[in-house]
């Protein structure tokens, strides 16, 4: 009962506090620019908004279209409730937990783009091409990333990789993650989730016959995901479990608030890349994680 | 002191990668004189003793590689009009992935070395190696003469790197004179980048390998 208490819990900690960290982001980004922007709970509200509004479907459309967000929303809290939070552990944990989480975001990702393609748009299939072209890159780097905390604790459960205290590749994996961070959640140097200009757009484009309800499950699914990575990363980079519970949540916040910090500098101090040098930036992300990994198998070479 | 060394050298590493990535001349020639400067403190860090001699060397590498060098490229580049533009003809992300290979390669190759002790705990031997095999992408992989000074100039940081392993028993009057050889180079390499531009109109090797009246 308590554990089912628990978990329901943190469900809700999880789904209440995700929109928050679009809103800080544009808050960020309009502190720069000079201009006052949006709430920090904008993103609440259009949630609400699109909640209470009807569906528009293609008759060309099957059932996968309402599907496809339904299901990565599902994966992406499920992924969610599969890290652990400081020293508090995870909700589920299992041995080898860390494939299914790498697998639930491929699976999010899949839908997402089956969902575009379920609509017959040439425009939404090159959004889902561009889309999967990247993940491709990005995902190398996040197991590479992922292999490289495996190897450094010995172990393929989240709570053990997370929780050990990192070596001295944890800046190249700091650095690798947040370029992973960026290009997995559609963040400027690869996307730009503000324009409306079809040669740019990758997510926005993906999801542009989406409405009501749906179009909320995929806005939703896509701030778990930003509060997703950038717990991942603080976790890999900061050794919480030998502070005290109360320290280590607010650690644990403080960090994922300059993540969500950093992600709004770097949305308004850097121009969006042009696509051929977008493969670039993941092959540095993938090199970072691939050092890191190097450091950790020969046991701090340097 | 050890940890302080490999943290220099890791730098020098992480530029070697910077400098195969970057497609504008002035970012690699920056990338190209930060490493001189982190690897002109070298000789400070390995003497045990400091000499007035060692000082001097270190102050004088630091200050050719670090300034006069750059200046002079950046001088030749504004004379002669260069674009910024790099023109590969190995890919960015192959050319950083070769470099990131050479890298890996030199630091478990190294360890297969029979290296003094006193060296085996140090990066300098995988150092040297990486930045030479990049001085070599550079120098193959690309376009401009420019660029391809500057993978010459990577390249001769490594050597200067495996020279460090000798500097005990080599005096360091060798490596100022690689030195002054060096910046000799680069000065005459941009009076001649000059006149290339202006006799053929540009500077890209493919085309100068074709011979006209």
């Amino acid at each position: 009962m308590i554990a089912i208490l628990e978990i329901i819990l943190r469900l809700a900690l999880w789904l209440v506090l995700a929109p928050l960290l679009p809103g800080i982001i544009n808050k960020v980004k309009a502190w720069v620019a000079g201009r006052k922007g949006p709430p920090v709970l904008q993103l609440y509200y259009d949630l609400a908004r699109l909640w209470q509004k009807g569906v528009v479907l293609s008759t060309l459309a099957s059932p996968g279209f309402i599907a496809g967000p339904a299901v990565a929303w599902v994966a992406l809290v499920g992924a969610a409730l599969l890290l652990p939070l400081g020293p508090a552990g995870s909700a589920l944990s299992f041995r080898g937990d860390v494939l299914l989480l790498v697998y639930l975001f491929a699976v999010a990702r899949f839908c997402t783009a089956w969902a575009a393609l379920e609509t017959g748009s040439a425009f939404e299939g090159m959004g889902a091409a561009r889309e999967v072209s990247y993940a491709v890159l990005a995902e190398a780097a996040l197991i590479t990333g992922i292999l490289s905390l495996s190897v450094q604790t010995g172990s393929v459960t989240l709570a053990a990789m997370l929780s050990q205290p990192v070596g001295a590749g944890a800046v190249l994996l700091a650095a690798g993650l947040f370029a992973v961070l960026l290009a997995e959640n559609c963040r400027v140097p690869f996307d730009d989730p503000n324009t409306h200009l079809e040669l740019t757009m990758i997510h926005e484009v993906m999801v542009l016959d989406h409405s009501g309800p749906p179009l909320a499950a995929v806005l939703h699914g896509a701030a778990v995901k930003l509060l997703l990575f950038a717990v991942l990363l603080s976790q890999a980079v900061l050794p919480l479990n030998g502070l005290p519970p109360l320290l280590a949540a607010v650690t644990l916040g403080a960090a994922v608030l300059v993540v969500t910090v950093g992600v709004g500098l770097v949305e308004s101090l850097l121009a969006r890349f042009a696509f051929r040098r977008v493969p670039l930036l993941l092959t540095t992300a993938f090199l970072l994680c691939l050092f890191a990994l190097l450091l950790a198998w020969k046991g701090g070479a340097t | 002191m050890n940890t302080t060394v490999n943290l220099l050298i890791g730098l020098a590493m992480g530029l070697n990668l910077l400098a195969l990535g970057s497609s504008r001349l002035p970012s690699i020639i920056r990338a190209m004189s930060v490493q001189g400067m982190a690897l002109g403190l070298l000789p400070l860090l390995l003497e045990h003793e400091l000499d007035w001699r060692v000082v001097a060397v270190a102050l004088v590498t630091v200050a050719v590689k670090g300034f006069v060098i750059p200046q002079l490229l950046r001088r030749a580049m504004r004379a002669a009009n260069i674009e910024r533009e790099v023109e590969p003809f190995i890919g960015f992300v192959p050319s950083l992935l070769l470099g990131a290979a050479g890298t890996v390669a030199a630091v478990a190759g190294a360890r297969a070395l029979l290296l003094l002790p006193e060296h085996a705990g140090t990066l300098l031997v995988p150092g040297a190696l990486a930045s030479i095999f990049t001085g070599l992408i550079l120098l193959v992989a690309r376009a401009k003469a420019i660029s391809q000074v500057c993978g010459y100039l990577i390249m001769e940081n490594g050597i200067y790197l495996f020279g460090l392993l000798l500097i005990h028993s080599t005096p360091l009057l060798v490596e100022s004179g690689i030195l002054l050889d060096v910046t000799v180079g680069i000065f005459v390499t941009g009076i001649i980048v000059d006149r290339i531009q202006r006799a053929f109109d540009s500077l890209d090797t493919r085309k100068l390998t074709v011979l006209r009246e």
